[in-house]
């Protein structure tokens, strides 16, 4: 083994920032693959904040209730172990982004300022604005640029990630790659690899996401034999402005600031919001959670506004909205905290919300299932190590707001020093081959691609599947659709066999791209289909009204998914959670804990 | 309304070396349309105006809410972002072009990796000793976050450097978005380490003095970041910096 262990670390947010600075402050050399520049990674996108319990606001806050609130918001089932790791190492994370130039909000004495977010009753989350995630990237991805400028880093980006280099005996030895722009196919040796490939939204075709949140690259893994867990866990943010493109999201800090979620008490009320009396608008979420009030966590109340708007018929003029309303907070506290969004509704809605309440929905947002880990972040595949959005680990049956900021950083912070030990003690290959092997599988399936001649358009067959996965795999389940969406997964794989490109060129295709990210996306859906129809209970974000009750007898468990090649689908197996540090108790927030 | 149009031109180029072509494209109207929602149903059918098919869009984007920074263009000769750029707020046709100052690489997709190395050479980067556990960072004031957070938020769009007269080949200069960020960096109270190594690397050719005080910039940034008032701010400092160099000397 060489002296200087060699890592790729594939995806430039958070995690994977967090994962390069650690190697190469250990002295490896690090190449860093993102499709986009990493500056411009999904991450920018988290708003509110970033939790740690610093306690600086006298409430006697401690990682131990950090680490409570997190495993109660999560419903049970994280192991619980790597969360309190996470808790543990919070406040110390918030120092270092403090020390690295991070502008977050201060108080009048200059210290950090916190403020409150969902599932949780103390001032926990530190923010910078209302554009945190933004911030938080800058600052990791300015350490990356001074270790790129010392020779330590390499960056590929506009690279996207295909697959990896497995050798016989299934140890990983690299990856195999793509230049979006050369489109050629290149193979890349390492000693071990970190995935921080982000979330998967785009399964649901209009989501919070950006565009490069696909699961492509988890999929990938998943085909070459990664245990896929919790796929079926799928966070629908409650408040979310309504978009052709995609669904952007409104953070929750807009209710830690103190905004108030309401409908008009009338169906069908077309008066001007502001001229609705106090006693004819319902705030239901402060009336059915009189404790947590609008800071129920996310899952608690997307469904009371589910429930408000299709069972009570009360979306703002019979449509699927209801009011988030900040006007009564003044505009100075409002601009020097949650400038950043205000400018999202206004330039994208045209209304001022200092002015008038705003119209939100809940959306897709964010996947608590990913690439199984241990708690040194390595999946099943030895050398393959995972860490961010694209792994289960931290968040259990539903993410507690602005705990993905710290679980990036930490899962990063986790999986460098783990996969750079993991490289010294790395047997050499028993041969070569593979690499050749890989790189022309790829090759093949580019060229299948680009000669194929049907009648299948991949954006459109994306649209379709964006709605059957929206309509059936994200608030409320039921059995029945969840096994006709599977059957309908599977008439989607036909139909994308006959995909025709009207894109043949070699040179920045990006229907090439996007069609091998669609296939992977199709069979990422599966698993989360059929593991949402195996889990007959609910638990977090999974709710069946036909199995109201969380049912810790039979499901207290991870699922785990592994794609069997020659059926051409996911086979399920379960693993019992770790609930070793707090045991498991009901979830109800209509009272405190 | 229900047959109501929107008109696209688009300026086409299959690679870096290609010619440069026009392609008309022609979408029904509807709610809550920009341009990046339309150039999705572009890819989704894509047919010109006149029926002939042709390839999906070049373009780059990403977060689609004005945040990443990825999908500057021309539109209707303005340098900004394609998602916020709301149709029913723009005259048709819809001119849609590629920035003009940086390389094309196929289509709207342009390289401006240039403002990623100008920001290694002014060490756009606070130099931390180490990511280990080193306790709290320096307190600052609110009055200083209130000044550098604004700053902070710039995109690396690069809007401010195409529209700049200054920004071009036989200049080689620098661009306002990275002298702000030198402004950002030398108010940082471990920051300002490395402020004369930044300010060193905006002297002399390409550097601050190119500016020609246009103003183009401040008033084309998508985020409102008072870039005039950074210039003017280094320049000083540049200008102090030097004499204190030429004194030493």
């Amino acid at each position: 083994m060489a002296n200087t262990p060699k890592i790729i670390v594939v995806g430039g947010g958070l995690a994977g920032l967090a994962a390069v600075i650690k190697i190469a402050e250990m002295g490896g050399n690090v190449d860093l693959f993102s499709i986009v520049p990493v500056k411009r990674s999904h991450s920018v996108c988290a708003q509110g904040g970033i939790n740690a319990a610093k306690n600086l606001k006298g409430e006697g806050d401690s990682t131990a209730q950090h680490l409570d609130d997190t495993i109660y918001g999560g419903d049970f089932l994280a192991n619980q172990p790597p969360v309190k790791g996470m808790c543990d190492a919070a406040p110390g994370i918030i120092d270092l982004l403090d020390r690295m130039g991070v502008p977050f909000n201060r108080t009048p004495e200059g210290l950090l300022d916190f403020r409150r977010f969902g599932g949780t009753l103390h001032h926990r989350t530190a923010f910078a604005g209302a554009t945190t995630g933004q911030q938080l990237l800058y600052a990791l991805d300015e350490q990356v640029r001074r270790y790129e400028a010392e020779g330590k880093v390499k960056k590929y980006e506009h690279w996207e990630f295909l697959s990896a280099v497995l050798d016989s005996q299934h140890v990983c030895r690299g990856i195999c790659a793509m230049d979006l722009r050369s489109m050629e196919v290149r193979t890349f040796p390492a000693d071990a690899i970190i995935m921080a490939t982000g979330g998967n939204g785009a399964i649901f075709g209009k989501s919070t996401n950006s565009v490069v949140c696909t699961g492509s690259a988890q999929s990938a893994l998943y085909q070459q034999g990664a245990y896929y867990a919790n796929g079926e866990f799928i966070q629908v943010h409650p408040t979310c402005i309504p978009g052709e493109d995609k669904l952007r999201l409104m953070s929750e800090s807009a209710r830690g600031e103190g905004g108030r979620v309401w409908v008009p008490k009338t169906p069908g009320d077309k008066r001007d919001p502001k001229s609705i009396p106090q006693n004819e608008r319902w705030y239901f979420l402060e009336e059915w959670y009189p404790k947590y009030g609008n800071l129920v966590p996310r899952d608690v109340a997307t469904r009371a506004i589910f429930k408000v708007v299709f069972e009570h018929n009360l979306g703002i003029d019979g449509k699927p909205m209801v009011y988030l309303d900040l006007t009564h907070i003044d505009r100075k506290t409002l601009d020097r905290k949650l400038e950043g969004i205000l400018e999202i509704y206004e330039k994208f809605v045209g209304d001022d919300p200092r002015d008038t309440p705003m119209k939100i929905f809940p959306g897709m947002h964010y996947t608590m299932g990913g690439l199984w880990v241990d708690y040194n972040q390595q999946t099943n595949i030895p050398g393959i190590y995972a860490a961010g959005e694209c792994e289960y680990q931290y968040h259990g049956a539903n993410r507690l707001g602005a705990n993905s900021l710290v679980s990036c950083i930490y899962g990063g912070f986790t999986a460098g020093p783990n996969a750079v030990r993991y490289a010294k003690n790395l047997q050499a290959a028993p041969s070569n081959g593979h690499f050749e092997a890989e790189k022309k599988r790829q090759e093949e399936n580019n060229a299948l691609l680009v000669s194929n001649q049907g009648d299948e358009n991949p954006f459109r067959l994306w649209r379709e599947l964006g709605e059957l996965m929206t309509k059936n795999c994200t608030v409320i389940r039921y059995n029945k659709n969840l096994k006709e969406t599977d059957a309908e997964l599977v008439k989607l794989l036909e139909r994308f066999r006959k995909v025709n490109l009207s894109d043949r060129t070699q040179w920045a295709n990006t229907s090439v791209v996007f069609a091998r990210q669609l296939y992977n996306m199709l069979q990422l859906s599966r698993v989360i289909a059929q593991g949402a129809g195996m889990r007959d209970e609910s638990r977090g974000a999974h709710y069946k009204p036909d199995f109201p009750d969380r049912d810790d007898k039979n499901w207290l468990k991870t699922t785990k998914a592994t794609f069997a090649p020659d059926a051409d689908e996911p086979r399920f197996e379960f693993e019992p959670v770790d609930v070793s540090l707090i045991p498991p108790r009901p979830r109800k927030y209509d009272a405190a804990k | 309304m229900a047959d109501k149009k929107v008109l696209f031109k688009i300026k086409r180029q299959a690679s870096p070396s290609a010619e440069p072509v026009w392609e008309e494209f022609e979408l029904n109207w509807h709610p809550g349309m920009n341009v990046i929602s339309s150039l999705m149903e572009i890819a989704a059918n894509p047919q010109t105006k006149d029926g002939k098919t042709t390839a999906p869009v070049t373009y780059d984007s990403n977060c689609l809410e004005e945040v990443c920074g990825s999908c500057a263009m021309l539109i209707n000769g303005r340098a900004r972002m394609a998602c916020s750029a709301l149709i029913d707020k723009l005259e048709q046709p819809i001119r849609i072009e590629p920035l003009s100052k940086f390389p094309v690489v196929r289509d709207l997709a342009v390289d401006r990796s240039v403002l990623f190395e100008n920001l290694k050479a002014v060490k756009a980067w606070v130099p931390v000793d180490g990511t280990y556990d080193l306790g709290s960072g320096p307190r600052q004031s609110m009055q200083n976050q209130e000044m550098t957070y604004p700053l902070s938020r710039c995109i690396s769009c690069c809007c401010c450097m195409e529209v700049c007269p200054q920004f071009n080949e036989d200049t080689g200069f620098v661009g306002a978005a990275a002298i702000s960020q030198v402004r950002l960096f030398n108010a940082h109270p471990t920051g300002a380490a490395l402020k004369q190594d930044r300010l060193a690397a905006l002297m002399g050719d390409g550097g601050i003095q190119e500016c020609g005080y246009a103003q183009n910039c401040v008033e084309i940034c998508p985020k409102d970041i008072p870039l005039t008032q950074s210039i003017s701010q280094v320049a000083g400092d540049v200008m102090k910096q030097a004499i204190t160099d030429l004194f030493r000397k």
